[in-house]
């Protein structure tokens, strides 16, 4: 499984290309990033590669995934999962919910599915935790719960846009581990923005920096 | 196996492909939901204004006149007391207007920190949900020579009998903007909330202060310049309603003249049919000056934008503003009490006995107006429910699937759309309602409970709509997106993410919905033909009538409804969520 980002760059209608065109090549299990100065178009970049792009902004070129272009495909259809700077897990669900909602429709049946997301929380330290409120959960449980609920959707490609940036130092040096050790185990690419040269090191892919065009 | 180029060294030379923007998602859902507001809320607008105009020039085939011809016009201006009745119309509508927005920007100077998020919504819910007719009965009967007030003040000025002064209906219609007020003057508070969260009211405030402006001063030349614009349609919106306002107006307005909107009804209830044509030309003229008084208002914007950009040039730091929003706010709130005691008093009438002059409670209590009421009001309660139902479930529907649809395109709301949810509002009821009954039975569609919930809706939608919009908006984008990430497709996210994560603000947007068809008077009384009886109809019918008790069992009952919506509204969420801290005191 390959992620290719094929001469991609983002413009406002109209205007011009906010970077100049990225081209990259992500191995499965690798963990490549993108640095940059903040505004510089870094989560911008993220959106067109997960298809969130805002109306009003074009993008050129092309996102290909396993030999399979998804450049034009709707944001569900894409199978690429996205890890946000707060783990912005469904207020409304309990912490189980959350991941059964990611966990993808293949695993059928009441117990089994039941069974996958225990499972799942066991991986994360999160034991006993299916029926509570994601509200009451640390920082950094909410973290690994929100990367479960990620992996839980087989995705076959992972984006994560400065997840690790609100954790205190110790959480984070724990949940890049953590998060590295998922993506090497998948074998799926993954690629981080950030603008901490740590997160950018420990990755240990290959780092491409945006500059304003 | 990596490879990676760095920005500057792309791995192909780029090639000029424009990764076609993808079709707008959503376009069958967004054509569906402009085809319901134009066939549903436009059309009828344009045809009862339609209708009303071609009567108006004297042209009504269906009773024999054929036009066009100025004798409606003619007929108009012969009628006795119009002038006055245009000048009362003109003086209570904008005096109630500034009323209300100088004391709700009063109001919100000094307590915007107290009452800002879902505590400000709770408090002022009361004074939205109650319907303007029961609130006018209930203000009727407070400020009334034998009301509570009188009966306050009675052994404390040595008065011995009621007092003997006209305030309900006194010439000066001054009982009638103070009604108004006490219902408009929430709505702005509301409004004004909503636009300082919109604005960086900490900064500008900071800012304003460090440079030796008091925070009244600052309030003044920095804050009130940028919600203004954010306000200015809910204004309007005031405005209109002020000025052809009906129920209110009936109860609390002076008689002889009346107000003009209330002369018209007259005109158009009259068991001579001819009195329509006349009656129309009169809704032209209703129309003009609700026109002409936006014009004045934005005449008016910009001489004051003139004026304080003079003022602030001047850089004055003088502290005096802080004495006038204090007095502003002060008066909000003694005009907010006076409206509570309305309400109150309205449920003590309905279960007085003997209440003699003047005990400030009555004697003797009793259930008698509510038997005598209860034997006579099941088709009119009924009648009552199944429009708040039908109008507030439809008109969620559409707000629901508007919004979606902007989500779907991407896209924020056009002026012109904004405008639309709006026009309802801005137009006098009485300018295009009775044209729309005439288009109605010419249709051979009869005046019957469907006519008048769609009347109802086409102003009950709006406000949903601008309800809904804010929190909808305000919806964290992250989540219909993690969903998204996680194979979940449009339907799933919003059935599944976006509407759970909204209930709270979707029940109080239903109850405003409920609070605004249960308040419908003219449209119930046009396009029911008289025959569609509601609570509201029955109240003020009831009104002018002799029994104070019976009209205060009814008016009481119109209010409950609604309290009652409010009330669920703020109870639902508070259950379901229980457990779920992130979505407590959310509510508004």
């Amino acid at each position: 499984m390959t992620l290719v980002l094929d001469a991609l760059t983002v413009s406002p209608r109209g205007g011009p290309s906010l970077f100049p065109p990225v081209s990259m090549t992500i191995a499965g299990g690798e963990m490549a990033a993108v640095m940059g100065p903040s505004g510089v178009g870094k989560s911008t970049l993220l959106d067109a590669v997960a298809g969130h792009l805002a109306h009003g902004f074009a993008m050129q070129g092309r996102v290909v995934l396993g030999g399979r272009e998804v450049t034009h495909l709707p944001p569900e259809a894409r199978r690429i999962g996205l890890m946000f700077q707060d783990a912005v897990l469904f207020p409304h669900l309990s912490v189980g919910d959350n991941l059964a909602f990611g966990l993808a429709r293949r695993v059928r049946g009441r117990a089994a599915r039941r069974a996958a997301v225990e499972a799942a929380l066991d991986q994360a330290g999160l034991s006993g935790m299916a029926a509570r409120d994601p509200a009451t959960l640390s920082g950094g449980q909410r973290a690994r719960a929100a990367l479960m609920r990620t992996l839980l959707a087989e995705p076959q490609a992972l984006l994560l846009d400065e997840p690790f940036s609100k954790l205190d130092a110790e959480l984070r040096d724990e949940m890049r581990a953590f998060t590295r050790d998922h993506v090497a185990r998948l074998g799926i690419p993954a690629l981080l923005v950030t603008h901490d040269p740590d997160d950018a090191r420990i990755a240990g892919g290959a780092v491409v920096t945006l500059r304003a065009a | 196996m990596t490879r990676a180029r760095s920005a500057q060294q792309p791995l192909h030379p780029p090639r000029a492909r424009t990764g076609a923007p993808r079709p707008a998602g959503g376009r069958a859902l967004r054509a569906g939901v402009l085809a319901a507001v134009v066939l549903g809320l436009l059309l009828p607008i344009a045809a009862g204004l339609w209708e009303t105009l071609r009567a108006a020039f004297g042209h009504f085939p269906a009773i024999g006149a054929t036009g066009p011809s100025l004798s409606p016009f003619a007929a108009l201006l012969a009628t006795p007391g119009l002038g006055q009745a245009v000048a009362l119309s003109l003086w209570t509508g904008f005096a109630a207007t500034a009323l209300s927005l100088l004391l709700a920007l009063g109001l919100c100077a000094v307590a915007h920190a107290r009452l800002s998020g879902s505590r400000g919504a709770r408090l002022l819910a009361p004074f939205l949900a109650a319907p303007h007719a029961a609130l006018a009965i209930g203000l009727a009967f407070t400020i009334a020579p034998s009301g509570w007030i009188a009966r306050v003040l009675a052994p404390l000025l040595g008065w011995d009998r009621p007092p003997d002064v006209a305030l309900v209906g006194d010439p000066w219609g001054l009982a009638l903007i103070a009604g108004l007020a006490i219902k408009e003057m929430p709505f702005l508070v509301l409004m004004l909330l909503s636009a300082l969260t919109q604005i960086p009211l900490r900064e500008a405030m900071a800012a304003g202060r460090s440079l030796g402006y008091g925070r009244g001063l600052v309030w003044m030349k920095v804050i009130v310049p940028q919600v203004w614009p954010l306000i200015r349609l809910p204004v309007m919106v005031v405005l209109a309603y002020s000025l052809s306002v009906v129920d209110m107006a009936l109860i609390l307005g002076p008689s002889n003249p009346p107000t003009l909107a209330v002369m018209l009804t007259r005109m158009f209830s009259d068991p001579d049919i001819f009195a329509l044509l006349p009656a129309s030309a009169g809704a032209l003229v209703q129309l003009t000056l609700v026109l002409g008084s936006f014009a004045a208002l934005l005449a008016a914007e910009r001489v004051a934008g003139a004026i304080g950009l003079w003022w602030i040039r001047a850089g004055g730091r003088g502290l005096t503003a802080e004495p006038i929003l204090r007095g502003a706010a002060g008066a909000a709130a003694a005009l907010l009490a006076l409206g509570a005691l309305a309400m109150a008093s309205l449920v003590v009438w309905s279960v007085a006995f003997r209440w003699p002059w003047p005990a400030p409670l009555p004697e003797s209590w009793s259930w008698r107006a509510w038997r005598t009421a209860s034997g006579g009001w099941d088709s009119a309660v009924f009648n009552t429910l199944v429009l708040a139902g039908l109008t507030t479930a439809a008109s969620l529907v559409l707000a629901i699937a508007w919004l979606e649809g902007e989500d779907r395109a991407r896209r924020g709301r056009a002026g012109w759309a904004e405008a639309l949810i709006y026009l309802p509002l801005l137009l006098p009821q009485i300018g295009f309602l009775y044209g729309l009954n005439v288009l109605f039975l010419r249709l051979g569609l009869r005046a019957d409970l469907f006519a008048v919930a769609w009347a109802q809706a086409l102003f009950v939608f709006p406000y949903v709509m601008i309800t809904l919009s804010a929190p909808w908006r305000a919806l964290d984008a992250r989540l219909p997106r993690a969903a998204a990430s996680l194979g979940a497709g449009p339907w799933r996210r919003l059935v599944a993410v976006k509407l759970p994560v909204l209930l709270a603000p979707m029940l109080t947007a239903a109850a405003v919905g409920v609070a605004v068809s249960v308040a419908q008077y003219l449209p119930t009384l046009f396009m029911g033909a008289g025959r569609v009886a509601t609570l509201t109809t029955e109240a003020v019918t009831l009104a002018s009538g002799s029994d104070r008790r019976i009209a205060a069992a009814y008016a009481s009952l119109q209010a409950a409804l609604p309290f009652a919506a409010y009330l669920a509204a703020f109870a639902i969420p508070a259950l379901a969520f229980r457990h779920r801290r992130a979505l407590l005191g959310g509510a508004a």
